[in-house]
């Protein structure tokens, strides 16, 4: 099976049966998946709720600098999106 | 100030309870993320390895509709967000699609833990529509013939049914195995099953001893070298197969030499409710010689935080040495509260599971009996000592259950 192409034209979502949600009594993102549940830190969980299959992860990007007024951020996007969709965290939408 | 984001993120493995432990001494616990409702005793199957209590019958009515959609509020509204529908059988309640609707409506993550049976085309899809997020569905092993001796009924084709259904209703497919003596040498076939089924996960549980399968511990242990080879089999079948489908295998705690960090402490994140409303700091502990509160007659965060049966087990004052004083006793709790009863008749000992336990012979001689030969046979074991299946009349002949 090839590895799918990860770049700043992907445009990444939630897996089927995970779902991402912000738990106040946790004061945090977590990703709830069957029988479990992973805490969120705070970028994780920014970076993870503008994943919704139509953003590229160059919007993401954009959109996270805006928000927290910085810049370079592409290269960890890049590397945090890799590491979920290896997790099957994220598929990439096609 | 720019926050610049940080990736390091805390992942946490399954196995279920899959949560970091909070600091042992916690003055006041977090919230019950993880809730599950027992729905029901009643149960199509009647597994001999089955974790319900063995006088099941002899518990008072069940909880209706109204009380579960009570419990699912206050639960939610102290911060659960994991809820696992349970039994016995789930489906046997006729109100589940109501209880899963209030319960998405709530925000709940919902796990249905079936054992299929009653679960028809129309049923799956009133599920759906309700905002059902997943279905584990039990088998009990790979060939028809095993599968229907060991739940003592005929289901085999009726869970390969569903299975497909599952699959059409785009349910991640989690299959769960108990494994034990009689079925533990048939990893590879299970795992050819539920590769053909097009699982997603495979859960190989091995049993943990409780309940009816406490009372048929003596037939259902496995040897130490059977558990290896199904440890070696699923290895390779796991290399095998990679990504495509995820194996866990729970290993059986009686091998190790260190206790699980059951429930990651008693009453840190995790609440059961039974089917009489019975409120448990962990689905076994119903045999703990201690009182447990009731949702018919105090609120979800009434229980939680202030009952005694909640608070017994929490920090590390009860505990006993070599515990008390034990370095680990951050990372496993000193081990199953229920296993340390069932053993050495305290709760407060130390699970003897752990090397360290001045009672670990308990758990080493039940290992050497297990090495005994004619392991693995079904019919030789029948004939020492017969499994006692988890039907309602056993449970009220054996073990002092009454009538409802």
């Amino acid at each position: 099976m090839n590895q799918p192409v990860i770049d700043a034209t992907s445009r990444p979502v939630i897996e089927r049966g995970l779902r991402l949600q912000w738990e106040a009594a946790q004061n945090a993102h977590v990703l709830l998946y069957p029988e479990g549940m992973i805490k969120l830190n705070t970028s994780a969980g920014e970076i993870l709720k503008r994943c919704d299959g139509a953003a590229t992860i160059a919007d993401i990007t954009a959109d996270l600098e805006r928000a927290f007024a910085t810049s370079g951020l592409s290269e960890d996007v890049i590397r945090f999106v890799v590491m979920a969709v290896d997790k099957k965290w994220l598929k990439l939408q096609s | 100030m720019a926050e610049t984001p940080v990736l390091d993120v805390p992942v946490q493995p399954r196995p279920k309870v899959a949560m970091r432990p909070e600091p042992i001494a916690a003055a006041r616990p977090g919230p019950p993320l993880w809730l599950l409702c027992e729905l029901t005793y009643r149960c199509p199957l009647h597994c001999a390895f089955c974790y319900n209590p063995t006088d099941f019958a002899r518990t008072a009515a069940e909880l209706g509709t109204e009380d579960w959609l009570r419990v699912l509020r206050e639960a939610r509204a102290l911060g659960a967000v994991q809820l696992g529908l349970s039994g016995g059988e789930p489906l046997s309640r006729d109100d589940l699609e109501p209880i899963v609707a209030e319960a998405h409506r709530l925000g709940f993550y919902i796990n249905l833990i079936t054992s299929g049976v009653g679960l028809n085309e129309a049923r799956i899809s009133a599920l759906k529509a309700a905002g059902l997020d997943h279905i584990q569905l039990s088998f009990q092993d790979s060939t028809k013939q095993m599968n229907d001796f060991l739940s003592s009924t005929r289901t085999f084709e009726l869970k390969s049914t569903v299975a497909a259904l599952i699959k059409k209703y785009e349910y991640p497919m989690v299959l769960n195995v108990v494994l034990h003596r009689l079925n533990i040498d048939h990893v590879e076939q299970i795992l050819d099953m539920a590769l053909r089924l097009g699982a997603d996960y495979v859960e190989l549980a091995n049993t943990q001893y409780y309940g009816w399968a406490w009372h048929n511990r003596e037939q259902l242990l496995p040897s130490r070298s059977q558990v290896e080879r199904a440890e070696k089999t699923m290895q390779s079948f796991r290399e095998r197969v990679g990504n495509r489908m995820k194996i866990y295998f729970v290993v059986p705690d009686y091998f190790e030499r260190r206790p699980k960090a059951c429930m990651n402490g008693l009453g840190s994140i995790f609440l059961t409710v039974t089917p009489d409303g019975t409120a448990l700091p962990c689905h076994a502990a119903r045999m703990l010689p201690l009182e447990f509160p009731n949702v018919r007659s105090a609120s979800v965060g009434e229980i939680w935080y202030d009952s005694a049966g909640f608070n017994h087990f929490r920090g590390d004052a009860w505990m006993k040495e070599p515990c008390r004083s034990c370095p680990e006793k951050s990372r496993d709790f000193g081990g199953c509260r229920c296993q340390a009863y069932m053993l050495t008749g305290d709760a407060a000992n130390a699970d003897p599971v752990c090397d360290l336990s001045p009672h670990h012979h308990l758990v080493t001689e039940a290992v050497e009996r297990a090495e005994r030969p004619g392991a693995g046979s079904p019919q030789l074991e029948a004939g020492e000592k017969p499994l006692v299946f988890r039907t309602e009349r056993n449970s009220s002949t054996l073990f002092g259950g009454r009538d409802r």
